[in-house]
This record gives C-alpha cells, sequence and structure tokens, in this order.
C-alpha cells in the first residue's frame, strides 16, 4: 500500500519541479508606484507558475520603453534589444526553436511608431508567439511625448497644445492584416480578467497580440479614470469559445456583448467602439498558417546533408578536366 | 565597309594568329540573350581549361529603351593562356546587335582603339529612313575611326533557320565567335545542350543548328581567326559567379538562417540561397526591411542558428544599429555587403568600395567588428566559412565585404572539397554549472561563452544597455568601461591569430601600391608590368581590414612610398582647392595613415566600373621617378 502511494509521487518529483511564483521573479521592478505594468508583470507570472512552464525554455523579447523593462523581472530567458524591433528578433528566435515560449512586451510607441512595419508583417507571418502592447498612449521612458495612439487633444511635451490627429486604433489596424490570428484586449486593472486573455493568448498556436491599456500614473494620472470609475464604458466580450461569462465578470461589468471570436466583420466594428472599451478576445482563427511551418522544409541540417546537398550543388557547377569527363563523367 | 564580304574568298585558308590572351564583349539590347551567348563561350573556354574572367554588363533599368546608349546588356570575357585575375583592360574584340549598345561601350572607354567591330548589319536596309541614315553615318566614323567593322546578317541568317532571330541570334554569334576562337566545336555543342538542358531536345536541337550556322558563316566569310592555347585542366574547377560563390560558402558553412531583403548587386546571392537553402535545412528569411532581415538574423542566432544577413550598402546601412546590438550583446552575426555604388541610392548595379570606413567603424558608439573583403571568386566561397568561424568562435559581427563586380564576375578555381570542420560544431545545450556567468569574460582575451536558450541555468536577459558580466544593466560607470575593453580585446585576441599578409614582388623598393577586395587581380597585374620594365614596384593585398595583422608597418618601411588602389573616392592634390590639410584620402589610405603613421598616397576611380589594369598601371607609374 505505502508503496503504491509513493512511487508515483518520487517520479512526479523527479521528472519536473515544482515552480513557485517567486521562481519566475527576478530583481524587483523599477516601475513606478502604481504603474499598470505591475498588473501585467504579475498575471504573467502567475501563468508561468499555473502552467510550470520550465525557466529555461521562456524568452521574453522587447524593445525600448518602460514596458520593455519587463524581461529584466523575469528569471527566465529575455533578450531586450532595440526601440521597436522586438517582433523581428522574436521571429528569429521562434523560427527553428519550436522548443520555446516566446512572448513579446512591447509599448505603443515601440510597436505602433518605430516598429510599425514590424507590427503588421509580424500580424501576417503569425509566427507561434504572444504579444502584449501595453498601450499607455503615451511615451513614457522618454518622458510624455505623444505616441501614435494618443487620443486627439491629448498634451505632452511635444503637443503642448494639444495632439493634432486622432490616435491610431491598434485593434482595428490589426484585424485589418491578412493572416492574423488572434486579437484580444484587456485592461490593467482587471487583473482577473487580464489573467484569463492572456493564458488564452498564451494557448493559442499563432501570434496572439493583445492590447492591454495600462496605465501611467507618472505622467497620465487620470487619463483613464473615466473609464476605471465607471465600468459601464467597457464592454465585456463574452462567448462560450472565448471567455465565458462567469457570476463574477458579469458581476463587474454590466455592459456584455456575446461575440463569437471567428466573426471577424463584427471584431472590426467591436474594434472601432470609441466610447467604450471592449475587453475579450475580438477575434480567433485557428486554421491562420504559422510561417515558421510553412517556410524552409522539414529536413535537418547535419554533416550528412550538407555534405550531400554541397556537393550535389558543386556538381551543377564543375568544369572537369576534358579526360574524366569523356569517361562518362559528363 | 562590309569586311566580311571583301576577304570572302581568302577566309577559309587563313590560319589562326595565337595570341596569349584576348578581351571580347558581346552587347545588345537587354532580353536579346548577349548574356547567355556571352557565358556560353566563357564556359566553352574554361572546358578547354583556358584561363578567364567574365564581367556582365547590366543596363540600369530592366527594360531600357532599345537601341540606346544606356541600354547596353551583355557580357565581357577576357580568355587567356594562362590564369586571368580580373577583367583587364579595353576590348579587343566586340559584338553588337545594333550599334547604339556598341556607342555606349566607346562612350565609357571600354573598348580598345581600333578593336574588331562585329555588327548586325540589319539595320542598314531598316524601312525606317532615320534608323538607316544614321546606322550608315555612325558605320563610317568608325571605320574612319580606324576600328575593323565587320558587318554580319546575323538575322538573315537566323532567319534561315528560326521564325524569331531575336532568340536566336545569341546562338549565332556564339557559333560565329567559337570558330573566331578555335574552340573546340563538339565541346561548344555540348555547351548548349547543357545550357537548354531545361528545355529539353525541342529547344536544344534548333539552338545547336544556330551555332553550327554561325560557324559556318564565320569560316566562310571572316577574315579573323585566333587561338588562345589553353593547357588542358588537370582538375576539376568550379565556374560561378561571386554571388553563387557566397552562397555555397553559406551552405558549406553550416549556417541556417539567411534574413535578407532585396536589394542589387546583392539579390543574386539570396535567389541562389533560396532555391537550394531548404535542402540542407536553411531558411531563406525575406523579410519586410533591411532593420528587421538584421533583427531576424540576431534573433535565429541568440537562439543557436548560425545566420547571415545579406545586403548592399543601403540596406547596410538600414542595418547598422541591428549591428551595434549583435556586438554589444555578443551575438555571432555575418553580415555581407555586396558593394555597389553610393551614398544613397547611388549606382545599384556597379562597382564600388565606399562602404570600408563605415563597416569598420559605422554604429553609434565604440562597436568594434571584424571586417574582411573578399578578393576574387574562390574567396567569396571560403571567406563566408572563415568569417562564421571567427563569428562564433568570438561572438562577434563579422562584415564580409564584396562588391557588384565580384557579384557578377565569373573565375574558375578548384572544385573545394568539403570538410566537416566547416559546418559549426552542435550548440551545447547542457545546463550551465553553478558560478558560470553569460558574459564568463576571458581576462586575457575578452572571449566570452554565450548561454542558448533552452539551457538549464542560464537564464538571463540579454541586453543593449551596457551590462556586466552577469548581462545585469550597468549602473556603475566601471562597469561600462569594463564592457567596452572586454569587447574591444576581442579584437586583439583575433588579430594575435593573423598572418602578415605576403608581398606581390619584393620586400624592398621605391612603391609599394596596396589594395583590398576586388582590386586584387589588377592591381598584382599593374604592378607585374611596371616591374617588367625593371621597377621596384610591389603589391600588398589585405583581407583582414579589421583588425588588421600584425607586420604591416614593417612591410611599409621596406618601400620609399606607398599608395593605395582603390574604387572609392580620394581628392586628388592637382585640384585647386586641395592641398595636404584639407584633401580626402581614400577608404583604406584612411585606416593606414591613422594605424601606420606612414605618410600614405592614394589613387582611386569611382566611374562604376571595375579598375582597369592599365589605369591602375598609369597611376603607378605617374608616381615613380
Ligand atoms: C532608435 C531610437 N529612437 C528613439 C529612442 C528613444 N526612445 C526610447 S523609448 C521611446 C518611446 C517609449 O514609448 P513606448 O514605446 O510607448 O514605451 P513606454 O515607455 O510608454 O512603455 C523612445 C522614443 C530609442 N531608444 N531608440
Ligand atoms: S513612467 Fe509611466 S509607464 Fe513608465 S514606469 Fe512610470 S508609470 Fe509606468
Ligand atoms: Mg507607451
Amino acid at each position: 500500500m505505502v508503496m503504491s502511494v509513493s512511487a508515483p509521487r518520487c517520479l512526479q518529483w523527479s521528472d519536473r519541479e515544482d515552480y513557485e511564483l517567486e521562481d519566475y521573479e527576478a530583481e524587483v521592478p523599477r516601475w513606478c508606484t502604481g504603474c499598470g505594468d505591475l498588473a501585467i508583470l504579475a498575471a504573467v507570472q502567475r501563468l508561468c507558475r499555473d502552467e510550470q512552464l520550465p525557466l529555461e525554455n521562456l524568452v521574453f523579447v522587447s524593445g525600448i520603453g518602460c514596458s520593455s523593462r519587463f524581461p529584466h523581472y523575469m528569471k527566465t530567458y529575455g533578450f531586450h534589444g532595440l526601440h521597436g524591433r522586438a517582433l523581428p528578433v522574436a521571429e528569429g528566435i521562434k523560427l527553428k526553436r519550436p522548443d520555446l515560449h516566446v512572448f513579446v512586451n512591447t509599448g505603443d510607441g515601440d510597436c505602433c511608431s518605430i516598429g510599425a512595419a514590424h507590427w503588421l508583417h509580424a500580424i501576417r507571418y503569425n509566427m507561434d508567439m504572444t504579444v502584449m502592447l501595453h498601450d499607455n498612449e503615451i511615451y513614457g521612458l522618454t518622458k510624455k511625448q505623444a505616441s501614435p495612439t494618443s487620443p486627439k487633444g491629448l498634451k505632452s511635451n511635444t503637443t503642448p497644445r494639444g495632439a493634432y490627429l486622432e490616435g491610431l486604433n491598434p485593434l482595428a489596424t490589426t484585424l485589418g492584416v491578412a493572416n492574423v490570428s488572434f486579437v484580444a484586449q484587456a485592461v490593467d486593472w482587471a487583473p482577473a480578467h487580464l489573467y484569463e486573455i492572456i493564458s488564452q493568448a498564451f494557448h493559442h498556436k499563432g501570434l496572439s497580440f493583445i492590447r492591454i491599456v495600462q496605465r501611467c500614473p507618472e505622467f497620465l494620472p487620470a487619463h483613464f479614470d473615466s473609464f476605471m470609475q465607471d465600468p459601464e464604458r467597457l464592454l465585456l466580450l463574452t462567448h462560450e469559445d472565448g471567455i465565458p461569462a462567469t457570476p463574477d465578470l458579469s458581476r463587474a461589468y454590466p455592459q456584455r456583448e456575446v461575440h463569437d471570436p471567428s466573426d471577424i466583420n463584427r471584431a472590426r466594428e467591436i474594434a472601432s467602439l470609441t466610447d467604450r472599451i471592449p475587453i475579450g478576445i475580438l477575434y480567433r482563427n485557428e486554421a491562420a498558417v504559422c510561417y515558421e511551418d510553412v517556410v524552409g522544409s522539414d529536413t535537418l541540417s547535419t554533416p550528412k546533408t550538407v555534405r550531400t546537398n554541397l556537393e550535389a550543388e558543386l556538381d551543377k557547377f564543375t568544369v572537369w578536366p576534358p579526360s574524366e569527363e569523356r569517361e562518362g563523367r559528363g | 565597309m562590309n569586311e566580311g564580304g571583301k576577304h570572302k574568298t581568302t577566309a577559309r585558308k587563313k590560319s589562326a594568329v595565337e595570341l596569349a590572351e584576348h578581351v571580347v564583349e558581346i552587347v545588345s539590347d537587354s532580353g536579346e540573350g548577349a548574356q547567355k551567348c556571352g557565358q556560353s563561350f566563357a564556359s566553352i573556354a574554361a572546358r578547354m581549361g583556358n584561363g578567364i574572367w567574365t564581367v556582365e554588363i547590366i543596363p540600369a533599368e530592366i527594360q531600357p529603351p532599345a537601341r540606346s546608349v544606356e541600354g547596353a546588356s551583355g557580357n565581357r570575357i577576357r580568355l587567356g593562356s594562362g590564369a586571368i585575375t580580373n577583367g583587364g583592360d579595353a576590348a579587343d574584340l566586340v559584338v553588337a546587335f545594333n550599334e547604339h549598345v556598341l556607342l555606349g561601350r566607346l562612350r565609357d572607354g571600354e573598348l580598345k582603339p581600333g578593336c574588331i567591330i562585329l555588327l548586325e548589319s540589319k539595320w542598314r536596309t531598316d524601312r525606317d529612313p532615320e534608323i538607316s541614315t544614321l546606322y550608315a553615318t555612325i558605320c563610317n566614323e568608325l571605320v574612319e575611326g580606324g576600328y575593323r567593322v565587320y558587318e554580319i546578317p546575323m538575322e538573315t541568317e537566323c532567319l534561315r533557320l528560326v521564325t524569331d532571330a531575336r532568340r536566336g541570334k545569341n546562338m549565332f554569334v556564339l557559333g560565329l565567335l567559337c570558330r573566331i576562337y578555335s574552340l573546340d566545336r563538339a565541346l561548344a555543342l555540348e555547351q548548349v545542350a547543357l545550357t537548354f538542358a531545361k528545355k529539353g531536345e525541342s529547344v536544344i536541337a534548333p539552338n545547336q543548328r544556330l551555332l553550327e550556322a554561325g560557324w559556318g558563316w564565320a569560316e566562310e566569310n571572316l577574315d579573323i581567326r585566333f587561338s588562345v592555347p589553353a593547357t588542358p585542366a588537370t582538375e576539376p574547377r568550379l565556374v560561378v559567379n561571386g554571388n553563387t560563390a557566397l552562397g555555397l560558402g553559406v551552405m558549406a558553412s553550416g549556417m541556417e538562417v539567411c534574413a535578407m531583403y532585396p536589394i542589387t548587386p546583392a539579390t543574386s546571392a539570396s535567389h541562389y540561397l533560396s532555391e537550394v537553402f531548404q535542402n540542407v535545412g536553411g531558411v531563406v528569411h525575406q523579410a519586410e526591411d533591411e532593420i528587421a532581415a538584421c533583427a531576424f538574423a540576431i534573433g535565429a542566432s541568440y537562439a543557436g542558428k548560425c545566420a547571415v544577413t545579406i545586403t548592399s550598402g543601403p540596406g547596410y546601412s538600414l542595418k547598422q544599429e541591428g549591428i551595434g546590438l549583435a556586438v554589444m550583446a555578443e551575438i555571432p552575426l555575418v553580415v555581407v555587403n555586396v558593394q555597389r555604388g553610393g551614398p544613397a541610392t547611388g549606382q545599384p548595379t556597379k562597382v564600388e568600395q565606399g562602404d570600408l570606413l563605415s563597416a569598420c567603424f559605422g554604429s553609434h558608439g565604440d562597436a568594434p567588428k571584424v571586417v574582411m573583403a573578399v578578393s576574387d571568386i574562390e574567396d567569396c566561397f571560403y571567406s563566408v566559412i572563415t568569417a562564421r568561424k571567427i563569428a562564433e568562435m568570438f561572438n562577434v559581427v563579422v562584415v564580409l565585404l564584396s562588391d557588384a563586380s565580384l557579384g557578377t564576375a565569373q573565375q574558375p578555381f578548384p572544385r573545394p572539397d568539403f570538410h566537416e570542420d566547416w559546418l559549426a560544431p552542435p550548440v551545447d545545450q547542457s545546463p550551465v554549472p553553478e558560478g558560470v556567468t553569460p558574459y564568463d569574460w576571458n581576462p586575457k582575451t575578452g572571449l566570452a561563452r554565450r548561454f542558448i536558450p533552452g539551457q538549464p541555468n542560464g537564464m538571463h536577459t540579454l541586453t543593449g544597455l551596457a551590462h556586466d558580466s552577469r548581462s545585469r544593466i550597468a549602473y556603475d560607470p566601471a562597469v561600462n568601461q569594463e564592457g567596452i575593453r572586454r569587447r574591444s580585446l576581442k579584437l586583439a585576441a583575433l588579430q594575435k591569430t593573423l598572418k602578415t599578409p605576403p608581398l606581390f614582388g619584393d620586400e624592398k623598393g621605391e612603391l609599394l601600391v596596396i589594395g583590398w577586395g576586388s582590386t586584387k587581380g589588377a592591381i598584382e597585374e599593374a604592378v607585374q608590368r611596371v616591374r617588367a620594365d625593371g621597377y621596384s614596384v610591389s603589391a600588398l593585398h589585405l583581407k583582414f581590414l579589421q583588425p588588421m595583422a600584425s607586420g604591416i608597418k614593417e612591410v611599409l618601411q621596406g618601400f620609399e612610398r606607398v599608395m593605395t588602389v582603390e574604387t572609392n573616392w580620394c581628392d586628388d592634390l592637382e585640384d585647386e582647392l586641395i592641398d595636404e590639410e584639407n584633401r580626402r584620402y581614400s577608404n583604406l589610405a584612411w585606416m593606414l595613415r591613422a594605424r601606420c603613421l606612414v605618410d600614405i598616397d592614394c589613387w582611386g576611380e569611382v566611374k562604376g566600373q571595375p579598375i582597369k589594369p592599365g589605369r591602375i598601371e598609369k597611376a603607378i607609374r605617374q608616381r615613380l621617378r
């Protein structure tokens, strides 16, 4: 009796470690008190713990900005690269490493301004990774300049008389790209919902894009207050194939819409709402092709394949001495 | 006028004039197949054992207007009895499908005064009087100018065999040339079969007939006949252009990722790789731009897959920030720059060596990287293998400089024998031992290991911010200083392994000519010519530009004067505005002056053409007493 109980446990111990939250926590984040990035970090660490993801198989890739400090606060592999270039770096990492879980943390300047070209193309490549857009509608790290997602009229150091143009809509933009496969939105101040969204994004095969409305109390202290204080201004998207309406969520968010994530037309309409912030999964298409699955071939790079194929290529271009040729090498 | 006609009766009897070498050009409007004709001609000669060097003549536009001076498209073939190391001087014989493309070559100074011109004669009787008059005028002028013009009814002759002469003329001309240069007829027919192998017998047969017709026509009607005796090859040789050689090198080096964005004149390397790379498990990723291509390659390399990014000048400029990141984070990366004319869009299809300084010193801050240059076609192949090894051994960026002339030039070289040590060793994914840090720098060499994602205990965040040996952000100024020192030391460590390049010529003398990259063959040929006249001139060619091998300063000290010859700009002291204090030097001259504290002169040309040995010879003679 005793034996039969302890054996599986023994196996469990030797097979995998039990990861605790703190196993994923690196240094104390240097973000400002109340910064929405902290909530995103907490949700991601919880996800890793709940999924028991081995530290060495996780790579967090970021650009430059407050939000791009994210990888430093994870005790995993991280790549804190160049402003705007997180996505192409992440693509290169993922290309031939299906064993790695790749996450991208990027700011609204990082993703929607300097890295905008990469953003659109990353959506189309649809490589298997989870992309979190930390959208505080402002440049944090460089101290309060307008971002492409800043709403018209927003006063900043570069727009002291108010931003001139309407902000760019990251959801609508993403939903306009061919081969898009997963688009969702969350707000940093609804942690349970944020967690759910990140978790569903993580389980999606393909590029999952989450715009996270993120507060920057340092530079835009009251910017999202109207949405925070009035739950009526959030629109909760629910669906049995998306985030189901749990009693807790229903109580917190009176405005709800049952939205089928396979319906891209309605997704585009929802994305374009201006009076309310929709939260939930706007679009999901499991059938979209992942670039890494179709580019190249299944051939493994081994000394043997290189030798064989290189010799075959050299043959194509070789001029044989006449004697050898005449002897049938041709 | 029509010399061919005049000499009709004597043509057959004429025996071949023996030559040590000849430069032949075939030019047409683009789409008329002059390039295929030239390449086939070169291949036949190479198979007979002749030394060859071919240069593509490429118009700047895809479909330039027909019969235009700018539209010349085709091939230049220099063939010789011995090895040929460059495209040579002006052409000895040119075949032109119309008189305008011919004028283009004349204007560019590519034709030897009095050279032989084989010209399509159909324009003389063109229905458009403007065309026929112009043709007649130009023909007259050429004859008066001393050129030996042979008018040849190419189209008429082809129409006897095919309905669309535009598509057959090139093989007719190939036949003409093979006969003129006494090439092996059987080999020529075989070459046609090879050229059209993919298209099948129904295409091969008519083209072989066209070749025979050209041969026959020359035999009947032309009094010119040469032979460039060949030493039959005893070993298998590879005939490819520099970009294909690069692609083969990428395969042979065990790389797995090539990230690129299309740009002339680098694209053909990626075209070739796109065909074959996947056979060895490789991927060619056409990124959305060069910034992404560079970042993608960095990501792949970080994840343990050897990567290269191939580009040309404008793309190289865009990659600069990414290159700095790879330097800072010590990620191995090979960047190939097939240089073209700059700045900005410059001259996309033309050669220039203007990117040496930006390769060495580009990217903001102190970003030490290795810079190598390829000097011939064979070098294109082997240098990629060396570059990959250096990049992985030292965790550095290696910039490999080629250029438009090497990219499209062909020169046979011994078929490589594959060695397994060309490949990257398998990535170490074993757990990282306790206490070992990601930038576990060797205090003497600056060499560091690196941890690959997936490796247990190696977790760290790589950063483009200044960092310490544990990859923690450097808030302490001393840490930044130390990081820069370590990265710098890696170049010194590599430099210790480099051998002083060998001198061409004697160790002491009046003048030393230094070059790098594609000018090697032309410089050495020019030096050889003046040496033959008794001058004590030597040449030195650098493969490693950064770091530079030791011993170079000592080499310079053996000479009274030193100059560089480069295909990039340098101010001329003869210019009224220019003096010692404001003169801007050629790229390598700047670097050598700074490193060796020697007063180094320079000469160069930026005409978009490979510098000819004759031009170099002239520049050298001007500097000799
Ligand atoms: C090439 C380049 N340009 C500009 C910068 C300066 N820069 C750093 S972060 C940043 C914007 C950050 O805003 P965002 O992406 O929204 O991130 P946040 O700080 O708001 O999280 C800028 C402009 C840089 N690092 N690199
Ligand atoms: S400046 Fe704004 S975005 Fe940056 S850490 Fe502070 S609160 Fe967060
Ligand atoms: Mg921001």
